[in-house]
């Protein structure tokens, strides 16, 4: 991945922390991922991935959701502050 | 009159619990109108006398609607026509206070009287929890009641909470939503534009409410009664401040980590350990897989093998119950209606019962320990290559026993569209009762010394070839139903997993009986009609001049073998009887058009009499041909006699060519009234089950009319 692209949950390790930088994708999604807690400067990360590589399972704001990577592109990730 | 009280609460938080807890199992269970979410309630006796109506709402994260079916909550809580709810309870789960509160305050916005209720108190404590609810209860101005639904821990407290709600009644304006500027702007707009176009006079809370509802759902939707004026404005507004979804979201979240920040203290990450260790099992490569193959393997085995000795025991007290009618009632049309119309039709919708039964309490189980979660989490990239939900794996497994409980199964699949195709395509899984008629025409139709590489008997591989069939089938339906009729993009798999539970023993056998019973009630009142039209179109017109030639030729019967003989007869009276029935003359008027697949107008009136349930077909060809209804898929006389049958023209009908065209047909064809009954229901109404029908047909008529004149063009027999 070249460095220009912006990084998403997708690209994350497992285990390794992120913040939610911005919410993107299409409306019913984005509005959903939002109502859920999914929210620019919330802590995610990727904690566990389904035995064919998707979906993965995220933490964050004390419980666990599991997103199919495809969707979650759609949240644009910074380093933790 | 008894007004109604609300419990709203996101999946997973107890709500079900904690309703079954105050309830009893006096729950009464229906659908919400126009929709198949199933609504249950019960009158409910609060401490000081008067009595409420307790409504369970379908599990949300928000009020936010884009469909018909997530708009029942929002419908409930702010109705456009009639009584406003008297209060509303929030069961919220303790130990992820988070994202329950975004509920708990869209809710509090509304100005109805309102109570949380703080579930999994218990979980919170073992989990190093602290929460002070004074501190959530002033901030929030309602009462927040913590509780353990699983116990009456809290219960006594929650209901004197809610008659103190009603009797205060009052709004507050420290439960409104605050925004920015611009976004409040916006919000303002679209409030009056809700309040200029309804007849009935808002309050303010009411109309602003709705205003954030209308932004947060309104744009890709499919909600009907939204008027143009409205979606125009909502439009407008998005398009005047850009991400004004987001700050009306991030508005409630902020005070949500506010308030958060001030009231919970101790391990707020809401790492459990024992799901930790238990997931890095389930949801491991190898040992998840191994895990998900054994629990999907006694769930088959349940249906399949288990529920054998109670269908078993269903039909048997079935034929004991129409040998009692024949012994109590003269012979006669009567006596026929009651044994074979009524009664066999109370038999064929009480036959369901164990399978689904079981199903039920399968998925209960499986739903209330958390691991149904884990089997969508685990499946889902497979169902996904076919436009299938990860959820849908469990019903399709299932139609592998019977449709009827896998249908209902779908359920447990959240978006419309997804269930709906789920619903369509599944009745094409080989169910169990294919086999008997499979059994039958390998038997009759393949020669049982042909071996296919030498040594898989050819029937064994026809067989299993039907399986695969029904397995590519179902897949090519959904893949193609998914991208013509119930096109749309994939919805998105956010599906929240919850923390490994111990089932509460009340909720499961509580959920078996609804389910069980909501079938009986409403399938099973359609399938008993259905049996009855059947049995007019097998039973009649009788003709007298063929009653009275048996007759006669009874009365003549001397010797030794005389009840062999009188059963020989009664099998030809049958036989004849049912060439004029109604049945025997459709089958005759549909043999120009099944004559291309092979068929004759005997197996037609087959086909028609296993509408009723496809194993019928077997009884049906031994009352056909004269070996007597009581014959079964073992009958060495049926299989003598069928192999046999010639066309007029001399051919033999059983060759194997037109014994794979009638498995393929069996295969493919939607001939079975029950799960017509069961789809009407589970997808609201005829069109679709309609729909399923017409199409499974077509399907069937053509692929065999392609096999079979394709394997006459090719020289088969």
């Amino acid at each position: 991945m070249s460095a220009d692209l912006e990084r998403t949950v997708a690209d994350l390790g497992l285990g390794q922390p992120a913040r939610i930088a911005r919410v993107g994708g299409a409306t019913p999604l984005r509005r959903r991922l939002l109502e859920m807690g999914v929210l620019p400067g919330t802590m995610i990360e990727i904690v566990r991935v389904a035995p064919l590589g998707d979906p993965i399972e995220v933490r964050l704001r004390g419980y666990a959701l599991s997103l199919r990577r495809e969707d979650a592109r759609a949240i644009s990730v910074e380093p933790p502050a | 009159m008894t007004r109604h009280v609300l419990l709203a609460g996101n999946p997973n938080c107890g709500k079900t619990t904690l309703f079954n807890g105050l309830t009893g199992s006096r729950a009464r269970t229906g659908n919400y109108p126009g929709v198949t979410v199933e609504r249950r309630s019960a009158t409910l006796a609060l401490p000081g006398g008067s009595k409420i109506e307790l409504v369970d709402l379908p599990g949300t994260y928000s009020l936010t609607a884009r469909s018909a079916e997530e708009r029942v909550a929002v419908d409930a809580i702010l109705p456009p026509q009639g009584d406003p709810p008297l209060a509303v309870v929030v069961v919220a789960d303790a130990t992820t206070l988070s994202r329950q509160l975004y509920l708990a305050l869209s809710v509090l916005e509304t100005g109805l009287p309102v109570v949380v209720a703080l579930n999994l108190m218990d979980e919170a404590r073992s989990l190093g929890l602290v929460i002070a609810t004074d501190e959530l209860a002033s901030a929030l101005d309602v009462e927040v009641v913590p509780l353990v639904g699983r116990t009456s821990e809290g219960r006594a407290e929650l209901l004197a909470a809610i008659e103190r709600a009603i009797a205060k009644g009052t709004t507050s304006s420290r439960r409104g939503l605050e925004l920015p500027a611009e976004a409040e702007a916006q919000l303002g707009h679209v409030a009056q534009v809700l309040k200029d176009e309804d007849r009935t006079p808002r309050s303010e809370a009411w109309l602003r409410t709705r205003a954030a509802w209308a932004l947060l759902s309104i744009g890709d939707d499919e909600l009907s009664g939204v008027t143009p004026t409205l979606r125009a404005a909502v439009a407008a507004a998005h398009e005047r401040v850009p991400a004004l979804d987001e700050m009306i979201i991030a508005a409630r979240y902020a005070r949500i980590d506010a308030l958060l920040a001030r009231a919970v203290r101790g391990n707020t990450k809401g790492i459990r350990s024992a799901t930790e260790r238990i997931d890095r099992w389930l949801t491991h490569p190898l040992w998840g897989a191994v895990a998900f193959a054994v629990v999907m393997a006694a769930l088959f085995q349940a249906l399949f093998t288990w529920s054998e000795p109670l269908v078993g025991g269903i039909e048997a007290l079935v034929g004991l119950a129409q040998d009692l009618v024949h012994a109590l009632v003269p012979d006669g049309p009567l006596a026929s209606l009651l044994a074979d119309g009524i009664v066999a039709g109370v038999g064929n919708v009480i036959v369901f019962v164990p399978q689904i039964a079981l199903l039920s309490l399968f998925l209960a189980l499986l739903e209330d320990s958390g691991y149904l979660a884990r089997v969508a989490f685990v499946i889902d990239r497979l169902m996904r290559g076919v436009g299938l939900h990860g959820r849908a794996f469990v019903p399709l497994l299932s139609g592998f026993a019977c449709a009827v409980p896998a249908v209902m199964a779908t359920r447990t699949i959240e978006s419309r569209r997804d269930r709906l195709v789920t619903m369509l395509a599944l009745p094409l899984m080989s169910c169990s009762a294919r086999l008997p008629v499979y059994a039958l025409v390998t038997a009759v139709a393949f020669p049982r010394e042909a071996r296919v590489f030498g040594v898989l008997s050819l029937g064994a591989v026809a067989l299993f070839g039907m399986y695969v069939l029904s397995v590519v089938a179902t897949l090519g339906a959904a893949a193609v139903l998914r991208r013509t009729v119930l096109k749309g993009e994939t919805p998105a798999l956010i599906l929240e997993l919850p923390p490994y539970r111990l089932p509460v023993a009340r909720n499961i056998a509580l959920a078996v009986w609804q389910r069980t019973a909501a079938f009986v009630g409403n399938a099973g009142t359609v399938i008993l009609a259905i049996s009855i039209v059947l049995w007019g179109l097998l039973s009649f017109p009788r003709s007298g001049e063929i009653d009275a030639r048996y007759d006669a030729e009874a009365a003549a019967v001397v010797g030794e073998s005389r009840e062999a003989q009188l059963a020989e007869i009664e099998h030809h009276r049958s036989e004849d009887q049912l060439g004029v029935s109604l049945a025997g003359r459709l089958g005759r008027a549909f043999e120009p058009v099944i004559e291309p697949l092979g068929f004759d107008w005997k197996i037609g009136v087959g086909l028609i009499a296993s509408f009723a349930a496809r194993e019928v077909l077997v009884s049906t060809l031994g009352q056909v041909y004269g070996v007597g209804s009581d014959s079964d898929e073992t009958s060495t006389t049926l299989h003598d006699r069928l192999r046999a049958a010639r066309h007029p023209d001399g051919r033999l009908v059983f060759t194997p060519l037109t014994g794979l065209a009638l498995m393929i047909f069996f295969v493919l064809a939607a001939q079975c009234m029950s799960t017509l009954a069961v789809v009407r229901r589970e997808a609201g109404g005829w069109g679709w089950a309609l729909f399923m029908l017409v199409y499974m047909n077509t399907l069937a008529y053509v692929v065999t009319l392609i096999v079979y004149q394709g394997g006459r063009a090719l020289g088969w027999a």
